[in-house]
């Protein structure tokens, strides 16, 4: 049987998505019998060229980690779509924007100044700062490519067939990818496009954490300020943080076997319109729900001030395509 | 007076601005029921939307109703401890207080999204905050965020 022509493309990636694919152990094995790389530049020497020798659809699985970060980034998005059959979103960025769109803030001069300029560790006399063209003693010019004024998911520029989530993508999520890999090779079969390589449900149903009947938790907490957490019993009436009531299932509860509360790597479920508005909804009626009554503004003030960062804590992978970044605008006038 | 007098300065970039406005039955909603009947005066871009409690606005419903072409959103319940259900308020309080803060993160101006306590004598409050409300948006351009106005 023909391998699989595979390519493996990079956005506005750390890379982690790749170490992934590394972590299926012996298993990677099943992936070099399945699989013909012709592209994938993290692993092996490939050029840019390599993908464009390739003929329109020569390419059967076109996997897609990163952000939509940079001109080069759509480019190189634009060409695995015209390469390959199918292509598939892996990993948090290139499904929801993931870390990389919280760049998407309005834009502050001052931060970048204090970044490059003021932070005590900063020593940078000749004032260097980063740029995308710069010229050459002998002229010629040394270009990068343009940041895109967003970040966003690999579906906000080219159609997608299939999506695995996570950051990274978990190895029992990558190990069903080699599966569904299996029967296409085998039987000519995929699932049916827009499928999620993952849980349906939500992470509750899948961390084995005890919820208690009636929750109620009083303040949020960071694990470093708790002195012991429970093992066994949900995290949210502890105080901390968990994005588990509107996370997809999936990962194995990998955080909050940890006493780790999820962060939401893996996106929000098909019934979370907005992952971040729905854990706020969900956080907020639990919240002092049996003490509440009878305390002030300045009191409630405080408790939720706990939270210095509601964009940071709810929206840590998905504000490049969250139903809220569609309001985001530059300051106007106060 | 001072606002007023800056104010003067600025121009007005929105004639007409749009407010959908969130009411409780209980308090809210009788408060601008009887600012009708006490005929007092106030704008007519507000588009009211009655709801049982002021707990009851899930944080979507604010943002679809600025990506459906709101320039303001104001959401409006009894005063805490008047709850019809004890504490509905309470919980909306802190949903809409961290709702702020995340919308300025965005860069949402804080004048676009208010939430007040009005109770059911208080007609007076009303009209006041609906101008004052409308008048701020005046000076701030349509928001067109979903594209509609
Ligand atoms: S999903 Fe996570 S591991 Fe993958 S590229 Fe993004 S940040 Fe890195
Ligand atoms: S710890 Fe988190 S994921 Fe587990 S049950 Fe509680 S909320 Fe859900
Ligand atoms: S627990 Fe949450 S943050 Fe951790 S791996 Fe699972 S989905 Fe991701």
């Amino acid at each position: 049987m023909a391998k699989l022509k595979t390519a493996i493309v990079l956005g506005a990636t750390c890379a982690g998505c790749d170490v992934a694919i590394l972590d299926l152990n012996e298993k990677i094995f099943e992936v070099d019998d399945l699989c013909e790389f012709v592209f994938w530049p993290t692993a092996m020497d490939f050029k840019i060229d390599d993908l464009l020798a390739l003929e329109d659809g020569e390419v059967d699985i076109g996997i897609y980690h990163g952000a939509i970060r940079t001109s080069e980034d759509l480019e190189m998005a634009e060409i695995l779509r015209k390469k390959a059959k199918v292509v598939v979103a892996f990993g948090a960025c290139a499904n929801f924007g993931g870390i990389p769109s919280l760049d998407n803030l309005p834009y502050d001069q001052s931060l970048f100044d204090l970044v490059y300029e003021q932070v005590p560790s900063m020593d940078n006399p000749q004032g260097t700062v980063p740029l995308e063209i710069i010229e050459l003693k002998s002229g010629d010019e040394l270009t990068l490519p343009k940041m895109l004024k967003d970040a966003g998911a690999l579906n906000s520029v080219i159609d997608v067939d299939y999506y695995v989530p996570g950051c990274p993508p978990m190895v029992p999520l990558i190990e069903k990818v080699v599966d569904v890999l299996k029967k296409f090779s085998e039987t000519g079969t995929l699932p049916p496009k827009g499928t999620v390589i993952a849980g349906e449900g939500t992470l509750c149903e899948e961390c084995g954490r005890e919820k208690p009947e009636q929750i109620s938790y009083h303040a949020f907490f960071s694990p470093q300020e708790t002195k012991k957490i429970d093992p066994d019993k949900c995290l949210i009436p502890q105080g901390i943080i968990c994005m588990g009531p509107a996370t997809r299932s999936g990962c194995g509860a990998l955080c909050t076997k940890m006493n780790v509360g999820c962060r939401g790597c893996m996106g929000p479920t098909v019934k979370v319109k907005d992952h971040g508005l729905k854990m706020i909804s969900a956080l907020t009626s639990l919240l002092e729900v049996d003490t509440e009554e009878g305390m002030t503004e300045e009191q409630l003030e405080k408790i939720v001030q706990r939270i210095p960062d509601p964009l940071g804590t709810f929206y840590r992978f998905t504000y490049g395509s969250s139903l809220i970044s569609k309001l985001h605008s530059d300051k106007e006038d106060k | 007076m001072t606002s007023t007098m800056q104010r003067s300065h600025k121009e007005i970039k929105n004639t007409n601005p749009k407010i959908i406005m969130f009411l409780c039955r209980w308090c809210s909603g009788k408060g601008a029921d009887l600012a009708g009947t006490s005929r007092l005066q106030y704008p007519p871009n507000v588009l009211p939307i009655m709801v049982n409690c002021s707990s009851r606005i899930d944080p979507q419903l604010v943002i679809e109703a600025f990506l459906e072409g709101a320039d303001g959103v104001l959401i409006t319940g009894c005063h805490l401890g008047d709850c019809h259900y004890k504490t509905g308020n309470y919980k909306a309080y802190k949903r809409m207080t961290i709702l702020s803060k995340l919308l300025e993160q965005i860069g949402v101006n804080p004048k676009r999204f208010r939430l007040e306590w009005i109770s059911a004598t208080e007609a007076a409050k009303f009209a006041k905050i609906t101008t004052e409300m409308v008048e701020d948006l005046k000076y701030l351009e349509p928001y067109r965020k979903g594209g509609k106005r």
